[in-house]
């Protein structure tokens, strides 16, 4: 029983009035964790009720701290009759569980009701007293630390990156209870929020046993997704990349003393050889497309498992388990000493074969190559047997995907996948299961160093600024055709032409101009069909889907003289009678890589005149946009250099002129010299009707409005001063087509539209904070009935100052954006620079950290820069003090000295809480952005993962203003009490926020209407630079060293 | 083919102003789209009407959910639903509250009940402002009243501290408010010419001095009925006119004060008698509650008309209204300085005002 939690209601405002005689409310509070329920008096007569109740105290495990939510219902107190339910608040306690997080969580929640949406506020107050468990069996995973931010935390370091944690939760969906039938539709919502933050507590504690056992402390890029799969149950699943993180602020951790490296060299060499039996799936290196679709899943029925949910367990081989036995336990039991035993025994092989990193920015240094984008997708029939628990089953589905997925990255010459993600799309019984990353090497200082020896070939000499871009794999043996050059930076490697990443942009990566949005939209119609024949043909269409996204994507890089694309993102969707794909990707012009050539259009009947003239037309066109969109992302390469030095491309010029017939490997590019004079151009056949729709969607993308730029990455190159402005924004379009015989193109033309519009749109209302760029556009397409297109988008909108930018260089500065995204790299480096001299410095080695900095970058960059040392050494004095002071206490201490967290930060939480008290009446700000940062300004304490789930319905849609009233009060509700809880958490403002799931239903006819949201992010405490005192001015120079000298483990 | 479903919800709620000036002069989606392209003010980013469709429809359902709020203006800077920075909330209440004076003349010193709503149509087409927004200013009116009707203390500041308005609304309301609960006479046709303005500084007038609160602030009491004990003295000054005597030195002081200063003086020393005689008259008769109601008919059809078809003109007026009061102070039998000069000094900033065509 080692936790007890307190709670205390306090007040209520705003209450509905309940009694309509009296116009009036007789309230009163259910408070419940777990089995147990207390009850505040009523408060009579009151809309707004001051019940200032008793501590509630409930005595539970640290288990059911994790799972549960502490569930908050108030009532109104009717003698006569049923006491009315007003609504509930649900209050996720984990963040108060985690020694660094939140403290309290106290403020004015919302009162939500599935029926009536949000009904008065109620103030109340909760804490936690954690005893230690050291119960080395024990199922909780308090402490843990919880990130969706898909980077290192921005006021933390990496200590060690683990790598892969994954786990999923199967249970019934209450909707599909037969319940269901004799109770009301919003018994059975209730029951399914109830459930899902059950599920998600649940999932998130296995996860984070997990992560104990690795000897990590957190999980970063964690990622969270339900699959409602019907009358099969409800799948709760989520990934993330284990690490071991420390604080910078209280640099001393003592588990990273005790980490263990979680890998058996026996293990090792099993993996080693399943990754050499890959079957040779088609690859390439853009997005390379490998499609399965074939195995369509029987559930089997002779086993029998028990109603509970029950958890997986893969022996998926992508989690190093077999480590885990020793080194999980290493890691509670023993002393710093043992652990450092067991984990010199152990290599980081294993892990290093396993990698799949959800982390898509990494800090400087980790990432040296990018082979490309790795994808698989595989078709899902699911199961109609009642007895849906059976996890193992989704399990062994996932687990076929992330195989193939390591299998296209060995190909590629990769060991290891990043920017991984998993999705699924469900239509009636049939589920498509989709992975993808971007294949990638990345440098072993950042793992476990061990004996392997992988080819680091270029490592050594790669400059930072090209070093991702030069190829992975074996130059005579490639997986694909593709046209290598030599880097035009370096020169001494080899890069190929085009890159597509699914990773954000590295920061040191050397960009020409700016980037932009780039999407491509699909539309296929499909016939309809039931069980296996929907999913055959569903399977059979697929990869004509990807192929011709892929082509789409190619294109309109072409078109704006771009070569490679960051942030990839590739979504399909299905429906009963149409398949809908849309990829989006940030594009940039990469200084490494060469050239593209120009779109050239050929016809292959040249035989009329007016035809002709129609292509030369088209030709013009196409050439003037280029012209254009150069102009306007500023891409001027600095050809002429590049002609005078004379690069060593000895290749021979293939002209092939085929652009559609070859084969997956949609890498290669056709050539041809034409009007683009030297450059290779990409060829077009006109006589394709395919090819007139692509030329079509091609000239079709309106340009973005002056003042505006588009990225779905985190950041967009060539902006770097932004202001503090944000604005975080939600757009849900739903499309009905009426016309059921529409054709492929039609459709196409429909869904491109749709999406153009939404841009317009979003252009248009964000027009007061021109100069602006979107970033982070997420679109989400589904297809929620028959003839209904859903389109979802949220991101955020930045401004920045113009005036700047073009003053500006790159490099000379970077001042806002370099800062925000570099400061806390360098305060990432700072602790670890001072660790590798250990050897010579008393301080670090006197803390018996010897292994931390043998895991630390012994073999570090070329490039750190150690005059640099010192310069930070004296403007970071004062958190040198600081360290120091935690270091001596830290060799005294153990395990405990974990508990007693940073008293700074705290201290900084409980002022800005008393102020914010002190303010009155009006509401804290709560600031919300898809990024992981807010420009201008600095995290300072992260206060848990936010993770919500609301369902709404309605019984009288007209009279709530239709289904965009309807979706408009609801969405601005999950925002509103996304800030609300937030701000109980003493945060000002959630990062990496993002909409997982929206899922709208509607029945106009009855009047009827249901949605789901589920939502997660970051909450945070942030502080403006400007009120940060002693931020210590840093030499620009540093930055870019430091950006290269690279981070531990 | 139809949208069926379009929303955009940002963390910070956007508010375009312009689109909530249309959306509060009561226009429909359909005509404020129409209005938009025709402004032109978005001429630089070229936009579809469609575009524009989808925005006005957004932003006018972000008004329809704010108007509950809007109606307790407190709560909009408690409510969590929508994040709204502080000069976007003063603006969104400030403007929601805010009326047309061409509207406000008309509802002047009417019941606030549901049979003037009733007539609404027909101010509506009168002066041109649609029905929707007249609805809403009357609305506003009520609920106003509402609150204020029964509060202790300085009309204008206790509207001011309830619905977060500008000072120069509240004193706005205050006079709507003060006209409403007296209910003065304002639709006589011989007031018509009057604006709204005129009788918003009258009442300004009366409230700050013949209130009860104008004596004292302090007082527990309310600013919006007129003193009673002061009405009742009011009838202490008809010895102004019934004692002759009286009256004649009144009149041979006046007259050598303004002899030659106004252009007007012959007709003034001619019928001084009758001009003070209505002053007094009007004063003394202020006791019954019919007679309040008929203040500003009275002023006008008694004093300002007489003054008017003989040319005065305001110099001439101000002039005369200034020695007729200081004079009659001046009077060695005359005891009533104190209420004198308080019902002067507002009689005769009431009758300036109201003296014009």
């Amino acid at each position: 029983m080692p936790g007890k939690l307190k709670a205390k209601i306090v007040a209520g405002r705003h209450l509905p009035v309940m009694d309509r005689a009296s116009d009036l409310t007789d309230a009163f509070v259910e408070v419940k964790f777990g089995n147990t329920t207390f009850k505040t008096d009523v408060y009579p007569k009151s809309l707004n009720p001051q019940w200032n109740s008793e501590w509630f105290k409930f005595e539970v495990d640290d288990e059911d701290l994790q799972d549960e939510p502490l569930q908050i219902t108030v009532l109104d107190h009717d003698t006569y009759s049923a006491n009315d339910a007003i609504g509930k608040v649900y209050i996720d306690i984990d963040p108060l569980l985690s020694s660094e997080a939140a403290t309290v969580i106290s403020g004015w929640f919302p009162i939500y009701d599935t029926i009536h949406g949000i009904r008065g506020e109620i103030n109340v107050l909760v804490k936690v007293d954690l005893f230690n468990d050291l119960n080395r069996f024990r199922q909780s995973s308090c402490g843990v630390k919880f990130f969706c931010t898909t980077s290192i935390p921005r006021c933390y370091r990496a200590v060690m990156v683990h790598g892969f944690v994954e786990e999923l939760v199967v249970n019934e969906d209450p909707e599909y209870q037969w319940i269901d039938r004799i109770r009301t539709p919003r018994a059975s919502n209730e029951a399914r929020q109830r459930l899902i933050s059950l599920m998600s507590g649940e999932l998130q504690r296995k996860i984070g046993l997990k992560v104990l056992e690795m000897g990590g402390n957190a999980v970063v890029g964690y990622l969270q997704c339900f699959d409602l799969e019907g009358e099969s149950g409800l799948v709760v699943r989520a990934i993330g990349t284990a690490c071991t993180l420390d604080k910078i602020s209280n640099t001393y951790a003592p588990a990273s003393a005790i980490n263990p490296c979680n890998s058996s060299p026996s293990k090792d060499t099993k993996e080693a050889g399943f990754g050499e039996e890959a079957p040779g799936v088609p690859l390439s290196s853009g997005p390379p497309t490998p499609l399965r679709a074939q195995t369509f899943s029987s559930f089997s029925p002779s086993k029998s498992y028990s109603r509970q949910s029950s958890s997986s367990d893969t022996e998926l081989s992508l989690t190093p388990k077999t480590g885990m036995g020793s080194g999980g336990s290493a890691g509670k039991e023993a002393g710093p000493l043992k652990a450092l035993l067991r984990q010199q025994t152990q290599s980081a092989l294993e892990q290093r074969e396993f990698p799949f990193f959800t982390l898509t920015s990494f800090p400087a240094g980790f990432l040296l190559h990018v082979g490309g984008v790795v994808s698989a997708r595989s078709v899902k029939l699911l199961d109609r047997i009642h007895n849906p628990d059976e996890p193992e089953t989704r399990d062994a589905w996932w687990e076929e995907i992330r195989q193939e997925i390591k299998s296209h990255a060995k190909a590629l010459g990769c060991h290891a996948v990043v920017g991984y993600s998993e999705s699924t799309s469900i239509c009636e019984e049939v589920c498509i299961l989709s992975a993808s990353g971007t294949a990638a090497v990345l440098s072993s200082r950042f793992m476990q160093d061990g004996a392997l020896d992988m080819d680091h070939r270029f490592e050594d000499l790669a400059p930072p600024g090209c070093g991702f871009c030069h190829i992975p794999y074996d130059e005579l043996n490639m997986p694909f055709p593709a046209q290598l050059t030599y880097c035009h930076c370096c020169r001494r490697f080899k890069v190929p032409d085009v890159l597509f990443t699914t990773i954000d942009l590295p920061t040191e990566a050397n960009v020409t101009g700016k980037g932009c949005l780039i999407q491509a939209r699909l539309c296929r119609t499909k016939k309809k069909a039931q069980g296996e024949g929907n999913a055959t043909a569903i399977s059979n269409l697929l990869p004509f889907l990807e192929y011709e996204l892929h082509t789409q994507l190619m294109n309109k890089l072409k078109l704006r003289s771009m070569n490679a694309l960051f942030g990839l993102r590739i979504q399909i969707s299905i429906g009963e009678n149409m398949l809908l794909g849309l990829a989006s990707a940030t594009g940039v012009y990469l200084t490494p890589l060469p050239s593209p050539g120009g779109i050239q259009i050929a016809g292959k009947t040249p035989s009329d005149i007016t035809y002709e003239q129609h292509i030369s037309n088209m030709q013009k066109k196409i050439n003037d946009t280029i012209a254009k969109n150069k102009e306007l992302y500023e891409v001027n390469p600095p050809e002429l250099v590049e002609e005078v030095i004379g690069s060593p491309i000895p290749e021979p010029r293939q002209r092939s002129r085929l652009f559609r017939s070859h084969s997956e490997s949609s890498d290669e590019v056709s050539e041809l010299d034409l009007s683009h004079g030297k450059k290779d151009a990409f060829v077009l056949e006109i006589d394709d009707t395919d090819a007139v729709e692509d030329i079509h969607s091609l000239l079709t993308d309106a340009p973005t409005p002056p003042g505006f730029y588009s990225c779905n990455t985190e950041i967009m190159p060539g902006i770097y001063n932004w202001t503090s402005a944000l604005q975080m924004f939600t757009s849900v379009r739903v499309f009905r087509l009426s016309n059921v015989n529409l054709t492929n193109q039609g459709l196409n033309k429909v869904f491109n539209d749709l999406c153009e519009n939404l841009l317009k749109s979003l252009y248009f209302k964000l027009r007061s904070m021109v100069p602006c760029c979107l970033c982070h556009l997420n679109f989400t397409v589904a297809v929620p009935e028959d003839e209904l297109i859903q389109v979802a988008v949220t991101a955020v909108a930045m401004s920045f100052d113009k005036e700047q930018t073009l003053e500006n260089g790159r490099q000379s500065c970077d001042k806002t954006l370099m800062k925000a995204i570099t400061e806390n790299e360098e305060q990432l480096q700072f602790p670890l620079e001072l660790t590798a001299e250990s050897s010579s410095n008393p301080l670090s080695s006197a803390k018996g950290l010897s292994e931390v900095s043998g895991a630390l970058p012994s073999a570090r960059a070329p490039s750190v820069d150690y005059s640099s040392f010192t310069d930070r050494c004296s403007s970071w004095i004062e958190q040198l003090r600081l360290k120091a002071h935690t270091i001596r206490r830290g060799s005294i201490k153990t395990m405990s000295s974990l508990e007693k967290a940073s008293p700074l930060p705290e201290g900084r939480s409980r002022s800005l809480r008393s102020n914010r008290s002190y303010a009155g009446g009006s509401v804290a700000v709560v600031k919300m952005t898809p990024l992981s940062f807010i420009p201008g300004t600095k995290i300072i304490k992260y206060l848990g993962i936010i993770n919500m789930f609301f369902i709404r319905e309605t019984t009288s849609l007209r009279e709530e203003g239709g289904v965009s009233g309807f979706l408009h009060s609801f969405i601005a509700e999950v925002f509103a009490m996304v800030r609300a809880h937030v701000a109980a958490l003493g945060g000002n403002a959630v990062v990496s926020y993002s909409m997982k799931e929206c899922v709208f239903m509607e029945n106009p006819n009855k009047n009827q209407a249901q949605c789901l949201i589920n939502v997660s992010g970051d909450a945070v405490i942030f502080v403006r630079e400007s009120e940060l005192e002693a931020t210590p001015p840093q030499p620009q120079s540093a930055s870019t060293q430091t950006s290269s000298s690279g981070e531990g483990t | 083919m139809t949208m069926e479903l379009d929303v955009f919800v940002g963390n910070t709620t956007i508010i375009d102003e312009e689109v909530y000036q249309l959306w509060l002069d009561g226009f429909s989606v359909a005509d404020a789209v129409k209005m938009r392209l025709e402004n032109g003010a978005l001429g630089e980013c070229e936009v579809s009407g469609e575009v524009l469709h989808s925005d006005t429809m957004d932003q006018y359902r972000t008004f329809q959910m704010c108007e509950r709020l809007l109606h307790c203006p407190s709560k909009l800077a408690n409510q969590l639903l929508f994040q709204i920075p502080a000069h976007h909330q003063a603006m969104l209440i400030e403007r929601y509250y805010e009326f047309d004076h061409m509207f406000a003349r008309e509802v002047l010193g009417k019941k606030l009940s549901k049979g003037t709503k009733k007539d609404l149509d027909d101010i509506s087409s009168k002066t041109g402002i649609a029905l929707k927004s007249c609805r809403r200013q009357f609305d506003n009116f009520k609920r106003v009243f509402k609150v204020v009707e029964e509060l202790k203390g300085p009309l204008a500041e206790n509207v001011q501290h309830h619905f977060l308005l500008s000072d120069l609304l509240a004193k706005d309301y205050a006079a709507v408010v003060f006209f409403a609960n007296s209910r003065f006479e304002t639709g006589k046709k011989k007031l018509q010419y009057l604006s709204f303005q005129d009788f918003a500084f009258c009442a300004c007038q009366l409230i700050s001095y013949w209130t009860v609160g104008a004596v004292d602030n302090m007082m527990d009491d309310m600013d919006v009925d007129l003193e009673k004990e002061f009405l009742h003295d009011l009838k202490d000054l008809k010895v102004l006119v019934n004692d002759k005597d009286m009256l004649d030195q009144h009149k041979s002081l006046v007259c050598s004060q303004l002899r030659g200063r106004i252009r007007v003086f012959t007709e003034m020393e001619a019928n001084f008698k009758n001009l003070s005689r209505a002053l007094i008259n009007i004063a003394s008769k202020l006791t019954n509650t019919k007679d309040v109601r008929d203040l500003f008919i009275d002023l006008v059809e008694k004093f300002i008309e007489p003054c008017r078809s003989d040319k005065w003109t305001a110099g001439d007026l101000t002039l005369f209204l200034t020695h007729y009061t200081s004079t009659a102070s001046t009077l060695e039998t005359y005891r009533y300085q104190v209420i004198w000069e308080r019902y002067m000094g507002v009689v005769k900033s009431c009758i300036l005002k109201m003296y014009h065509d």
